[in-house]
């Protein structure tokens, strides 16, 4: 019965050039893509000289606005940092950011995601670092 | 003006008291002491961040995450759980299913079952991407896996008439995750091949039972998601993280109560010892194995005597991987997926 199906047809050749010549090494995390497909927009709450504002983020939840608050709250020049979850059926986080104005939100949100960026390559580095620590440990003493 | 030891462990100890907690908000936020500096400092991070692997099993881990704040713990436990992308069952056309499982029924049950295959074969495949206003994406060797389950039951004439196990009397009377066969597509021969098919994580997994003349056969189209989408895509038993507890004896507890404060706690948490005058004194062991259970607070003759509590920014965190990567290859995974979300946006508004 089953050969009446069609097979699947080979991918176009944009798919291939994807792949062609990557190495890849154990260690190396997955990368299913590398489109860049993050939303992000100003909402119209802005003061005159940009140091407080709004943005919305699309699929984006507590995940991302916890973890960004954190980090934006940590910069000095950064009076009230925020977010919320308008509405828990519609994918969108909103945040609000004031700073004391010797930077523009913008540059506080900027600062924060570079910061967060950061931290994440701290955490894979002292991961691995202490991966390769337990599993010689492990040998030795096995 | 930099705070005293004591100050600072009052801050890192989130108390626990009889009916109550105090001290809950992290307070780490420049502002909010006067004279102290808590702005963002990565080489401080640095110093201060720490990771502890107490246990490392490909498909168990677990760990110590000591000096984040629990934003950051919270993120990457939610992308372990619901954004790490796995293959699960996506599609299931019938093409005859006489058994007395219902085909939507079956199909629900398929998709449930965890799979594995050739980690680097993995990297090649791409997103189905579906989608409301486009039309679905056609089905490459890039995004669709195909397996095929056929099986038939049949009667074991050379079985006694006196025999009543249906596993003996009949072949194929139970359908095993197993059956299910990988069709390699195109290029996916080659991606995953020999040790690396792609196949069901766990071959034992009961999937219906059959009974002579009865007959499931089925394709079966795999396809890339997230946990976010459905729970069979999340790559996770479960991840999980927990405050490492903190047990302060504030005055010494001995004789006859250091056995009752012993026994408050489960095996292992606190000990009786003998103190340098010979004296037996209650002492706290491990307090890592507590499970903060409260029950000593409720005795009055340790009041005032104990402090419990958790500390703040140590997170015992624990990760049970399905199978399709191992457990550390998942935590890594999951930073980097913190870590794009954080270069895209970045990207986006630098372009605005």
């Amino acid at each position: 019965m089953a050969d009446h199906d069609e097979t699947l047809p080979d991918a176009p050749e944009y798919a291939t050039s994807n792949v062609a010549g990557s190495e890849l090494s154990d260690d190396e995390p997955l990368d299913l893509t590398h489109e860049n497909n993050a939303k992000i927009i100003m909402l119209g709450t802005a003061t005159d000289d940009d140091s407080c504002a709004s943005f919305q983020f699309e699929n984006e939840d507590h995940t991302l606005g916890n973890a960004l608050r954190w980090i934006i709250m940590k910069n000095p020049q950064v009076e009230f940092c925020g977010y919320s979850i308008p509405h828990p059926s519609e994918p969108k986080m909103n945040m609000r950011i004031q700073t004391y104005g010797e930077i523009t939100a913008k540059d506080a949100l900027i600062k924060g995601l570079a910061d967060l960026r950061d931290l994440c390559d701290v955490v894979t580095d002292k991961f691995i670092a202490e991966k390769q620590r337990f599993l010689a440990e492990k040998q030795r003493s096995a | 003006m930099a705070p005293s030891k004591e100050e600072l462990e009052r801050r890192r100890i989130v108390g626990v008291e009889l009916e109550r907690v105090s001290n809950v908000t992290s307070t780490d936020f420049p502002g909010h002491y006067p004279g102290e500096d808590h702005s963002w400092n990565l080489n401080d991070f640095k110093k201060k961040f720490k990771i502890d692997i107490h246990k490392a099993n490909d498909l168990d881990y677990e760990f110590d995450l000591i000096g984040v704040d629990a934003s950051v713990a919270n993120a990457f436990r939610r992308i372990l759980i619901s954004e790490v992308p796995t293959l699960a069952i996506e599609t299931v056309f019938v093409h005859n299913n006489t058994s007395i499982v219902q085909d939507e029924v079956l199909a629900q049950r398929l998709g449930l079952v965890p799979l594995r295959g050739d980690k680097k074969g993995f990297q090649q495949l791409r997103w189905r991407k579906k989608s409301s206003d486009e039309p679905a994406a056609e089905a490459t060797d890039f995004n669709t896996v195909v397996m095929t389950l056929k099986v038939a039951c049949t009667r074991n004439h050379a079985t006694p008439a006196t025999e009543t196990d249906p596993h003996k009397l009949y072949f194929n009377s139970s359908v095993y995750a197993r059956d299910i066969k990988f069709a390699p597509q195109g290029r996916q021969s080659s991606w995953f091949s020999g040790a690396g098919e792609i196949r069901p994580v766990n071959p034992d997994i009961l999937l219906a039972k059959l009974r002579p003349g009865q007959e499931i056969d089925l394709e079966i189209h795999c396809v890339l998601g997230i946990g976010q989408d459905h729970a069979k895509f999340s790559p996770v038993a479960t991840a999980s993280y927990r405050l490492l507890p903190s047990i302060k004896i504030k005055q010494p507890i001995t004789g006859k109560d250091a056995e009752k404060f012993v026994n408050c706690f489960p095996k292992g948490v606190a000990e009786v010892r003998k103190d340098k005058a010979g004296e037996n004194t209650a002492v706290v062991v491990n307090p890592r194995k507590d499970t903060v259970s409260r029950e000593v607070l409720r005795h009055d003759e340790f009041k005032g005597k104990v402090e419990l509590g958790r500390i703040r920014d140590h997170f015992i965190f624990s990760i049970e991987s399905t199978g399709m990567y191992n457990s550390d290859e998942l935590f890594l995974q999951a930073v980097q997926i913190l870590k794009k979300k954080c270069t895209d946006f970045q990207e986006k508004l630098m372009e605005s």
